[in-house]
């Protein structure tokens, strides 16, 4: 599946926030069909680059391409609207209303028929067909990541881009969690995972980055990372 | 795969949500399998009958209670739908009813014809909507309702002191200031004139039909999702390419613009437009009304403004208002005893409490029978059980009330048996002291016993009648 023109790449960015000088010269690439993890401690600039990408902060200098354009200066929803899509940290579903709700709300750009992709999604998480009534808030912390996926995926994504799917859910949670990301890319959908599991994020990965202090120091493929020594040492407990 | 996250209290939230518990049960569940155009059908009829059944004073309040309906539908959508706390509302309300009161009486003299009138008004009260949201547009909770809460502010200084701007000629009197613009003409409809308050009891019906349906099926819409997602979510909502500041303008624009209809309809009712019609005071009414009613149900904030609208007249009546009373003790009897066992317990002893006081009382000093008990039904029929006193009512019955909210107080903290015992002498002591005081002054009691009922609803139900409660994601 994977082809050689990436669909997103990041060239030489710098952002900051303020005077402070976040992403120092980050470049990376993920191509159609990859899943990608950017690992990373606290404040080495994880988030950062997701907003970065989004749009949500732009950057001083460098620029950023998205499916053959160049998308440095467009806005939030153009990008979403190019095939962008995000499953926030902690999920962000809007609890009292329903997961059919939630779901529809993932295609909102568009105000043709989305009865397709709504049954896609359904395909792919028949739970959700079950409990598409039921009010987001009083789902299960597996069944809310499962809604959150499906909310980006509504919007037809060319490319999902995930903030720390493991925060907040228990250790046996974020395995479920994993295993739907990567149903998801099996799916046919690209994946830019931003993680502190390393050890989770590497295990489903094709290609890894890790940031430190807003630079990147590593990138190689998921197999190479995995038995890299430093990356071991700092984030693999091993 | 399909049974990732399916845990046992997923799997039996159907059941859970299925099983009501208590001798209500059977009532609710039979009320839940109506369907709901049966329901809606019989709501209507009821209002379509409501002035044929009663006489024209209490049309009045039927019109009072509908604009106050048609007013919290419109903030629901502002407040309950989009989550933006508007405090300006009301002088979309005041806007439509002094234009309207310019343009169809002599205060300029213009006449214009209703047909005319009513868009221009309901667009230029959208429009004003849309300004005020201009500035506010990148404010959120307590700082939008200040600076909204400035714009009601001006708008009731502005008109009560129109003629003394310094760029206005001092010929041109738009409001009459002070003194408000009296002789406003009535709504004529293509040669159908609304002059009575029978018909403007229909034309606010059949508009607010409209209305509902209109919010229902834009509640439902992608722009209704799209305002409870930026309420719940503001950031989640951009994520969703959401237009936010589009969303809050338009929540706006639809609010004023029904709060203008309805400010148009008020001048027509009330023959005339007066700054004090457009304070603060009835902003606090349409926000309670939303409140108590369930903010963002559209069924619920109806039925709040018939609570809060009609209410207070019940009470002008001591009649009414002592079947108020009694029926409030009985119905926060059912709600804190909940079985029928202790109910009936406390219902017989009380029974037995006040003839055995009424006996002791009666042979040691007889003056405490001797009073006139308040000449309506129910109290007549409690006459020969509670005390009435003839001398020294007042005194003694102050320290009754002093000691039956003592009662009040102690029936909180105690439970079971005690709580029985407790409850028995304190209802009697509410009861002595209504028939002896309260019941005799319908004008003090009134604000006082409306009052004790918003409580007590909000204590028994804090999301509002129909309101749904709040899920927080964890």
């Amino acid at each position: 599946m994977t082809d050689s023109t990436p669909l997103l790449k990041l060239s030489d960015i710098n952002t900051f926030y303020g005077q402070i000088h976040i992403l120092q010269d980050i470049s990376m690439e993920i191509r159609s069909g990859e899943l990608v993890c950017l690992l990373g401690g606290n404040a080495s600039g994880k988030s950062t680059t997701l907003k970065t990408i989004l749009g949500i902060v732009s950057p001083r200098s460098g620029t950023i391409e998205f499916d053959g354009a160049d998308v440095t200066d467009k806005s939030t929803s153009f990008r979403i609207g190019q095939g962008m899509a995000i499953v926030p940290e902690n999920r962000r579903l809007f609890a009292p209303m329903t997961v059919l709700e939630n779901l529809e709300m993932g295609a909102y750009l568009r105000d043709d028929d989305h009865s397709e992709d709504l049954e896609q999604v359904y395909e792919l998480f028949p739970l959700l067909a079950d409990r598409k009534s039921q009010l987001a808030g009083t789902l299960s912390g597996g069944e809310q990541q499962m809604v959150a996926m499906g909310r980006a995926l509504m919007s037809r994504p060319k490319l999902l881009l995930m903030d720390e799917p493991s925060m907040g859910l228990a250790p046996i949670l974020v395995e479920q969690s994993f295993e739907i990301i990567q149903q998801v890319h099996q799916a046919g959908v690209s994946v830019l995972v931003v993680e502190q599991n390393a050890n989770m994020a590497l295990s489903i990965a094709d290609h890894g980055y890790v940031l430190a202090t807003g630079r990147i120091v590593l990138a190689d493929t998921a197999e190479v990372l995995t038995e890299h020594e430093g990356l071991k040492k700092a984030y693999l407990g091993r | 795969m399909s049974q990732i996250g399916v845990d046992q209290w997923v799997e039996q939230s159907d059941e859970r949500r299925d099983r009501y518990s208590g001798w209500t049960a059977p009532a609710r569940r039979a009320f839940d399998k109506l369907p709901t155009g049966w329901k809606l059908v019989g709501v209507l009829g009821a209002a379509a009958a409501f002035p044929l059944l009663v006489p024209q004073g209490e049309i009045r309040i039927g019109i009072t209670v509908l604009l106050l309906a048609m007013l919290a539908l419109g903030l629901n959508v502002v407040v309950g739908w989009a989550g933006l706390l508007d405090l300006g509302f009301v002088a979309f309300y005041g806007f439509g009813a002094y234009f309207y009161a310019i343009v169809a009486s002599d205060q300029l003299p213009a006449h214009w014809p209703t047909w005319v009138a009513i868009p221009i008004i309901v667009a230029a009260a959208a429009l004003l909507g849309a300004l005020l949201s201009l500035p506010s547009r990148r404010l959120v909770g307590d700082y939008l309702a200040i600076m909204t809460l400035f714009f009601a502010q001006i708008f009731v200084e502005l008109v009560r002191n129109f003629e003394r701007l310094p760029f206005v000629s001092e010929d041109l009197d738009l409001t009459g200031g002070p003194n408000g613009i009296p002789g406003v003409e009535a709504w004529d409809l293509f040669g159908f004139q609304i002059n009575s308050f029978k018909r403007h009891y229909y034309l606010l019906l059949i508009l607010l039909v409209v209305l509902i349906a209109g919010l229902h099926n834009l509640n439902a819409s992608r722009t209704g999702r799209a305002w409870r997602a930026l309420r719940e979510d503001t950031l989640a909502a951009e994520h969703m390419t959401t237009p936010v500041n589009k969303l809050k303008l338009l929540a706006f624009v639809v609010g004023a613009a029904i709060a203008g209809l309805a400010g148009s309809i008020f001048a027509a009712v009330q023959v005339g437009v007066f700054p004090n019609n457009f304070a603060l005071p009835f902003l606090i009414t349409i926000y309670a009304a939303v409140i108590l009613g369930g903010s963002g149900s559209i069924a619920g904030v109806v039925l709040g403004a018939v609570a809060i609208g009609y209410i207070p007249e019940l009470l002008r009546d001591p009649g009414k208002a002592g079947w108020l009373f009694y029926i409030g003790l009985a119905v926060m009897l059912v709600v804190t005893m909940k079985r029928w066992q202790p109910i009936a317990a406390v219902t017989i002893g009380l029974v037995v409490f006040g003839f055995v006081v009424r006996f002791v009382s009666s042979a040691i000093w007889d003056e405490s029978i001797m009073g006139t008990a308040n000449d309506t039904f129910i109290s007549r029929f409690v006459d020969g059980w509670v005390l009435i006193l003839g001398e020294q009512q007042d005194l003694i019955t102050n320290y009754a009330f002093v000691v039956a909210i003592a009662g009040v107080l102690s029936v909180v903290v105690t439970r079971g048996w005690l709580r029985i015992a407790t409850l028995i002498p304190t209802i009697y002591l509410a009861i002595l002291v209504w028939e002896n005081k309260l019941a005799l002054q319908p004008s003090i009691t009134r604000q006082l016993l409306f009052g004790a009922v918003l409580v007590v609803m909000m204590a028994i139900r804090p999301q509002g009648l129909l309101g749904t409660r709040r899920v927080e994601i964890t």
